[in-house]
């Protein structure tokens, strides 16, 4: 990459959200903001190879976004009410290019950009996007794959939520007090959504998506960097953290997928696991921690058993069914009980598993399959198949059908 | 300023069944939520509305007229009254809102600025 394309891609990667920030505050314009300063980084990509890289690129992109953006204001013809506005209000930062010699300035309007595109009157998948493509200027075809939609499909989301920010009035603002706790517990939602889509079965495993996985836990270090120690974040951070330290190891040579025994562990990156611990460590316990924190804590606490673990016969089973006794208490869900019911089953045999199962109730294949698994390990071998093809029939993605399938020809053999 | 239509959606009751505490509870929420409206904003008018079995729906299909009977739809919950506001942004919006009745479900909808002969430019697309 030439020196022009290196400098304008650091640029675009370190400032765009603050960028982004800086002419929404101004111009109160959100749908307007990312074109000009889209067309500002074509404008640099095209010039600063001929001219040189300007002494201070981002104030260069500042600069000529605005001047993009009142091109498009003067040709709506609300440019006169625009100034008019402008030399009325006190705008929350002071214009021109100055500003931009000093970016952390900048954070303000960076929160308020965080909170206006994790806004709970947008749909979590609609701010999902919303964010990652504001906030942090990741591209509309990255995010697309990341959600496995189309580019187009993903493109018309990101607009919609635009014109509902600007049509309902979606203020520019970094939330009262008394909101801001619920608020960021939105972003932390927004950001699991966000990071959860890069793992969501697709029609096979993608590493590019489980990369971009990687962009959500950038947007809660971005957030955190703004409100640091914040422990909803901080417990998210930790858990996707953990998780994504798994990534390398997820997939064999084949392309398939690898459960989590059988991975190699020595692929894990192990310095993002020692960071997670160091989160979680400085937390407060669960019982101190609001709900949406303590069950991200917990989470982590079970994300890290595993992590922490030299071999997968090395994991500490029954501690981990504590952690899920914990969570049930804080967010009971049917997904939690049947992941505890695993680890029951791992700690005091498949029997114990089995009635820790009775009373689950959940739609979809995954509630059969643990049940065929655990009666295929007491060897009862007729109600296994039962649930097996009960699971099967239940299964709409081919990747785990054609697992179960396979599991189920396995159990056949031996039984 | 933006201006929000707060469409309040009820499960019908009947008013004399409230207890006075209760009707004195009803009352200070609403209070609670215009003193909102006019310490942030400007109330623009407001009414209770007859039940659904007074309301009556007309589309056009095919481009004939159709007037039928009813609410838009058959829900439990109708539209038993309405505000119309001004206030600075959605959270505002959203705030007052959470002061009225609890059993209401209460849906806030942008008005859509339309250029009067006084005002040629809407306001609120230069403020948005």
């Amino acid at each position: 990459m030439t020196d022009a394309g290196e400098a304008l891609s650091r640029v675009v990667g370190e400032d765009w959200g603050r960028l982004i920030a800086l002419l929404v505050s101004r111009y109160r314009r959100v749908d307007l903001a990312e074109d000009a300063l889209a067309d500002a980084v074509e404008a640099a990509a095209r010039t600063w190879p001929e001219q040189g890289v300007p002494d201070n690129p981002a104030a260069w992109l500042n600069t000529t976004a605005q001047r993009r953006l009142l091109d498009r204001l003067r040709s709506e013809g609300t440019w006169q009410r625009t100034v008019e506005r402008l030399t009325t209000d006190s705008p929350t930062t002071a214009p021109g290019a100055d500003t931009m010699a000093n970016l952390p300035d900048v954070d303000d309007d960076l929160l308020r950009l965080v909170m206006m595109c994790a806004h709970p009157a947008l749909a979590l998948e609609a701010a999902a996007a919303l964010s990652l493509r504001l906030v942090l200027g990741v591209s509309t075809a990255d995010i697309a794959r990341l959600f496995l939609v189309s580019e187009p499909t993903m493109a018309a989301r990101i607009t919609r939520a635009k014109k509902k920010i600007v049509t309902a009035g979606i203020g520019f603002d970094v939330p009262a007090s008394d909101d801001l706790p619920g608020r960021l517990e939105t972003v932390a939602q927004v950001g699991y959504l966000a990071f959860t889509a890069g793992y969501a079965p697709g029609s096979g495993p993608d590493v590019v998506r489980t990369e971009l996985s990687g962009e959500a836990i950038r947007l809660v270090e971005t957030v955190l960097g703004l409100r640091p120690g914040e422990p909803v974040l901080v417990a998210l951070l930790a858990l996707m953290l953990l998780q994504h330290s798994r990534r390398d190891a997820r997939v064999d040579a084949d392309g398939q997928l690898v459960l989590l025994a059988d991975q190699d562990r020595t692929r894990w990156h192990h310095d993002e696991i020692v960071r997670a611990r160091h989160l979680i460590d400085d937390l407060d316990t669960t019982d101190e921690l609001p709900a949406l924190a303590a069950s991200n804590l917990v989470q982590a606490l079970i994300a890290w058993e595993h992590a922490s673990a030299p071999t997968a016969a090395d994991t500490a089973w029954p501690r981990i069914v504590r952690h899920y006794d914990t969570l049930l208490r804080i967010a009971p869900s049917p997904a939690a009980a049947l992941a505890r019911a695993v680890a029951v089953a791992e700690a005091d045999g498949p029997l114990a598993g089995l009635k820790a199962l009775e009373g689950i109730e959940l739609v979809g294949h995954r509630l059969e399959s643990v049940r065929a698994e655990l009666l295929t390990r007491a060897e009862r071998w007729d109600e296994a198949e039962l649930a097996f093809v009960r699971a099967i029939e239940a299964c709409d993605n081919d990747a785990e059908r054609s697992h179960l399938e396979r599991r189920l020809t396995e159990m056949r053999a031996r039984a | 300023m933006k201006r929000y239509l707060f469409l309040i959606a009820a499960t019908p009751v009947d008013w004399t069944s409230f207890t006075p505490e209760q009707q004195a509870e009803f009352m200070t929420q609403h209070a609670q939520f215009e003193n909102h409206l006019t310490t942030h904003g400007r109330l623009v008018s407001t009414a209770p509305l007859a039940g659904a079995e007074a309301a009556t729906t007309i589309r056009h299909r095919d481009d004939q007229l159709v007037v039928s009977d009813g609410p838009f739809a058959e829900t439990a919950e109708v539209i038993s009254g309405y505000y119309d506001a001004e206030l600075p942004d959605l959270d505002s919006a959203i705030a007052a809102a959470a002061l009225l009745p609890h059993g209401y479900a209460v849906e806030i909808r942008p008005a859509i600025p339309t250029p009067t002969p006084d005002d040629q430019v809407p306001e609120d697309q230069a403020q948005a």
